[in-house]
Parts: C-alpha cells; structure tokens; sequence
C-alpha cells in the first residue's frame, strides 16, 4: 500500500518536470513559427525611413504609416495579379470539383469492372512522369501557351484528391445506392441527388485542397505566361519579392524616400498576399485536418 | 473423376470471353462509363501523351518535326550527359540536399507528434497545433522572399549575428550556406503539417497497453518506446517508402527561386538543370533526357524499397 502510494508520487513528479519542459519547448517553437509573420505585420505598417534605419527584432510597428499598403494598392500588376487568380481560381475549382467527383463516384462503384484497371491507370501517374520537357511540349502543342487555361486543364485532377475522395464514397452503405437504382434514379442522379448532398464535408475539403494548390501556384504561370497582363498574384509576388523588381512601384519622392518604401512595400505585399489564407485558415483547419486523416486510412 | 472433369470443363466452356463481360457490363452501368470518359481523358492526354512524348530523349528535337518525325540519335544524349561534367554536381548536390532534408525533415514531425501527444491541456494542445500547422499555407513565393530578405545582407539574421559580434554572412553567395537554408525551411514549413497523420495514427493506439505498462512501473520514456513507437511503426514504414522514392527528386521551384549562378556549384539540381537545359536553352531533347534518368532511378528506388518493406517488416504500397 504504502510502496504503491511512493510510486505515485514519484512518478507524478517525473511527469511535472517532463510537462514543464515540454510546454516550455512547445511555447518556444510556437515563437519560430510564427514571429517571422509577426515581423512582416509589424514592418508592413512601419514608417519606411524608421524602418531602413533599424536593426534586429521587431516587437511593434515603428511609428504607424499605410504608406506601403496604399502604394500597393495604387499598383496595376498587383490588382490585376489579385484579379487573375480570383478568376482561375473559380473557372479551376468548377473543374476540379466536377470532374475529381465523377472519378470518385465510378470508381467507388464495386460492381464495376474497369476498376481496378482504371485505378491503375491513375495510381501510375503519382509515381511516373514523363516530366518538365514532355509536358511543356504538350501545352505548346494544345494551343494552351500563353493562356489562362494553362494554368487550370493541366491541374484539373490531382490524383491524390480523386483517391481521397473516392475513399470517403466508398464508406457511404451500399444499401443508399441500392435503394435510389430501385426508384429507377440513375447513377448521374444519385451522385448528384444524394451523394454530393451528403458529402459535404468531403467537398469542402476538396474545395480547400484545389483553392490552396491554385492560390499558391506560380511556376506554371512563369513557365506558359509572356503576357504581365494574365499574370497571377504569386507571379506577380516573385517579380517583387525575389526577382527585386520594384521600378514600377514607386512613382513620386526621392531617391533616398523611394529605397526606404520600396522595402517596406515588400512586407505590404506579402500581407496582401496572404491575408486571404491566414482569414480562413483557423475556421477551416478542421476540414484540412480532415482531409489528411481520409487519405491515411488508404494509405 | 470423370464427371469432376466434364464439369470443370463445362464451366470454362460457360464462362463468357472478356468482351462479352464487358459488353454485359457495359450494359448495366453505362452511366459510369460516361463518368469516366472526362477523367481517363484527362489522365492520358497530361500524364500518358508526356510518357510517350519523353521519346525525344533519344530523338534530336524540333519543332517542325515534332514528337515523332524528329530523327533517332540513340542513345547520343544519355552518353553526352553522363561525360558531362554537369552529372556528377547534379548528382552529388541533389543527394545532399534530398538527405539531409531526409534525415532532418523526416523525424522531426514524429518527434513533435509525440510531444503534442503528451500535452494534457486540450485547448493548449490545439493552440500548439493550429500554429504549427501555419506555415504549410504560406504561398513557397512569400516562404522565399521572407527568406530572401531575413537573410540578406542587412538582413534580421545579420542584425542578430552583428548584435553578438559576430561578421555579417552573404547567406546567398556562400554556397555552402545553400543546404541549411534550404534545409531549414523546409523543416520550418512541413515540421507541423507531417504531424497529423502520426497523431492520427497514435489515437488508434488502445489506452490499455499503457495503463498495463504503467502497472508495470514502465517510465515514460520506456512507454514511448515499447508501445507508441510500435505502434505508429507502420505508418512511419508507409510514409518512409513514399520518402525514399523521391530521394533523387529536388523539386525545382523552391531552388529555382532561391539559387542563383554564383552558388551554381552547390545548389544546382537535376530538376533546375532540366529547366535551364529545356526551356531557356531550348534543348528540348537533352533536358528531356536528364528528366527521364531522374524519373526511371526514382521508380526503380520506390520499387525496390517497397520490396525491401514488404520482404521484412510486411508494410508495402501495394
């Protein structure tokens, strides 16, 4: 009895020590992750001339000025580059969603005999590519260079998201389609009528997987887009974030003035950037998870 | 016996050839059939057209000729390619930076999974959680230019280093600096996102095994390693396999927006080769070639890795 209690207590104490460290530990890797957005907010919104002149941590906004945030505003490439994505952003998702569900609702259907081969076919291409070259090639000889379509067809299906959901469609009850093909609905129908319905989770997070993948995309633009004019945002963000190319941004002051903005412009436009994401992100974090979860259970 | 024989026969004789199924089959769900003709569409135009087209490796390219009409040169580019001096750079400097991004990128998040999973304060749990998540988000274009400017040459990291006495670095310049930057990012973005799927894992674990362990008077850490351990083990295995298969893949845009000539020597890779080669030099065949020896050693080494799992430890893909 008393040996026993001994014990408790002994390990009681172990795991204090081991929780303290751990949150210690925990607090201090939440600092790294986050702190570098920290010093962009607190940049963003600094005075320029006070901000060339610092040096080391940020822990607030140096003075307060929305100069930089007005000069991307003013910008053309930078609305334009917003416009552009907004718009392959909903042409791609249409195209996504559809045609990701229609895969997954035919090849969840266990009666069916081209399954497996065709799950085949689509397994094969996570693991072999014909590449860069070849599918550069292809897009000149579509027709799709120097379109906004070469941005959306050749991402229409990620495989990974196909398999995730047809998952998620193997898990409704058989008895479900049974019942719909008794009252003479037909498989269009039921995907429609009845399985979308109740797939809303699953959707959404198709939804989030696609629009993230798109929003962040750049290298497809930089590769098929002569045209600044169908430029999307995050192209339009190397221009001015790793290719230093703010000429265009700074229109008045001086030279000395134009340097100190052209700085502070960069932590501007990073906010506008990703403002969009860190909004929705803590409400939909839950369906991102989510849909992780789904495609572990597969594997 | 006999009868058994002219039964067996019997049903062969009966059962109807593929096509015939097919065609039965065809019959009863031809909506499916409509459903997948987008989808297999889609699959071979962007996925099989590129697999046949990667043909022009061992063809001399151009465009007038196209895909098939261009001539035969064997195997002139492969030969050129491994006498380069360009092969063993891009060898050795993809390898570097796909193991250490290995060896580094790889258990960090099972570390932290177990971390998170000893925190006994939910809304802190999801606190750490949410936050670790973050940087998964954030566009690779803005990941660099925060890069980029943290540490340039008046830089937050140079101010720090100054602060200390220390010499300001040219983190872009120094190749050698190349890999940790490079390396370290990498972990900065992925470290919390790789998490849930071992967290997903370690809730499947039964609670009972460490009530018994701790009857046993089985320590913490010894808990750790005689039941969570095992059993995340598969997923660790699966998740190992899908890793290895890509050893010789360094994607190209995170480097592509970081690298520049003068670090060339360390920071190079197949994929950024392929690039330069291809689409701004314009040969097409040779850079299709480097592409092709990339993508056949990658498939072998997930092929043979899965083997390996499946032959000892029976975790295989499939």
């Amino acid at each position: 009895m008393v040996g026993g209690n001994h014990m408790k207590v002994k390990t009681s104490i172990g795991e204090k020590i081991f929780t303290f460290f751990n949150t210690l530990l925990m607090l201090l890797l939440m600092v790294i992750m986050l702190y570098p957005f920290l010093y962009v907010v607190f940049a963003s919104f600094s005075e320029s001339n006070q901000l060339i002149q610092h040096s080391g941590f940020l822990m607030h906004p140096l003075g307060f000025s929305l100069d930089s945030y007005i000069a991307v505003f003013e910008n053309r490439l930078i609305m334009s580059g917003y416009g552009n994505t907004i718009i392959n952003l909903a042409i791609a998702l249409v195209l996504n969603i559809s045609l990701t569900s229609l895969g997954a609702y035919a090849l969840s259907r266990k009666n069916f005999m081209l399954r497996r081969p065709i799950m085949l076919l689509i397994t094969f291409t996570m693991f072999f590519s014909g590449g860069l070259i070849p599918d550069y090639l292809l897009i000149r000889a579509l027709g799709l260079y120097n379109t906004r379509f070469a941005l959306i067809i050749p991402s229409a299906i990620s495989a990974y998201n196909l398999i995730l959901m047809r998952t998620s469609f193997e898990n409704i009850p058989d008895s479900m389609f049974e019942s719909a093909k008794l009252d003479g609905a037909n498989d269009f129908t039921i995907l429609l009528k009845i399985i979308i319905p109740i797939s809303m989770p699953v959707v959404a997070v198709m939804i989030l997987f696609y629009g993230v993948t798109q929003w962040n995309s750049w290298f497809s633009a930089y590769i098929y887009l002569k045209d600044r004019a169908l430029w999307p945002l995050q192209l339009v963000l190397r221009e001015i974030l790793i290719a230093n190319n703010l000429d265009n941004m700074t229109t008045s002051a001086d030279n000395l003035d134009k340097a100190a903005l052209a700085e502070s412009i960069k932590y501007a436009t990073i906010m506008v950037a990703t403002l969009p994401i860190l909004f929705v992100y803590p409400s939909l974090q839950k369906y991102f998870v989510k849909g992780v979860m789904i495609g572990a259970v597969k594997g | 016996m006999q009868i058994n024989k002219s039964n067996a026969v019997n049903t062969i004789a009966k059962k109807p050839s593929y096509f015939t199924r097919l065609k039965k089959d065809y019959k009863q769900n031809k909506y499916l059939y409509f459903m997948l003709i987008p989808v297999v569409a889609y699959f071979l135009i962007f996925y099989y057209q590129p697999m046949y087209g990667v043909q022009i490796a061992f063809k001399n390219y151009s465009f007038k000729y196209g895909i098939w009409g261009s001539p035969w040169v064997g195997l002139k580019h492969f030969k050129g390619f491994f006498d380069s001096y360009y092969f063993f750079r891009l060898l050795r400097n993809t390898l570097t930076l796909s193991l250490n991004d290995l060896v580094w990128g790889f258990p960090a998040p099972i570390l932290l999974a177990l971390l998170i999973n000893e925190i006994r304060n939910n809304s802190f749990k999801r606190i750490v959680q949410s936050v670790t998540y973050l940087p998964h988000f954030i566009s690779l274009i803005v990941v660099c230019g925060m890069l980029k400017d943290f540490f340039s040459l008046n830089g937050l990291v140079n101010n720090i280093i100054q602060q200390f006495g220390g010499e300001p670095i040219q983190f872009f310049i120094k190749a050698d600096m190349f890999m940790p930057i490079y390396v370290g990012s990498n972990v900065w973005q992925q470290l919390g996102w790789g998490t849930i799927i071992y967290l997903s894992a370690l809730t499947g674990i039964d609670p009972e095994l460490y009530e018994a362990a701790r009857m046993d008077g089985a320590n913490k850490f010894r808990q750790i390693i005689n039941i969570t351990l095992p059993g995340i083990m598969s997923t660790i295995i699966i998740l190992f396999i899908l890793r290895t298969g890509k050893i010789l893949t360094v994607g190209s845009e995170k480097v592509l927006l970081l690298y520049n000539p003068t670090i060339y020597e360390k920071a190079d890779v197949i994929s950024t080769f392929v690039y330069r080669k291809g689409l701004e030099e314009s040969n097409y065949s040779y850079a299709a070639t480097v592409g092709l020896f990339n993508s056949v050693i990658n498939f072998i080494l997930l092929i043979a890795v899965n083997n390996l799992s499946k032959k000892y430890t029976e975790n295989s893909l499939w």
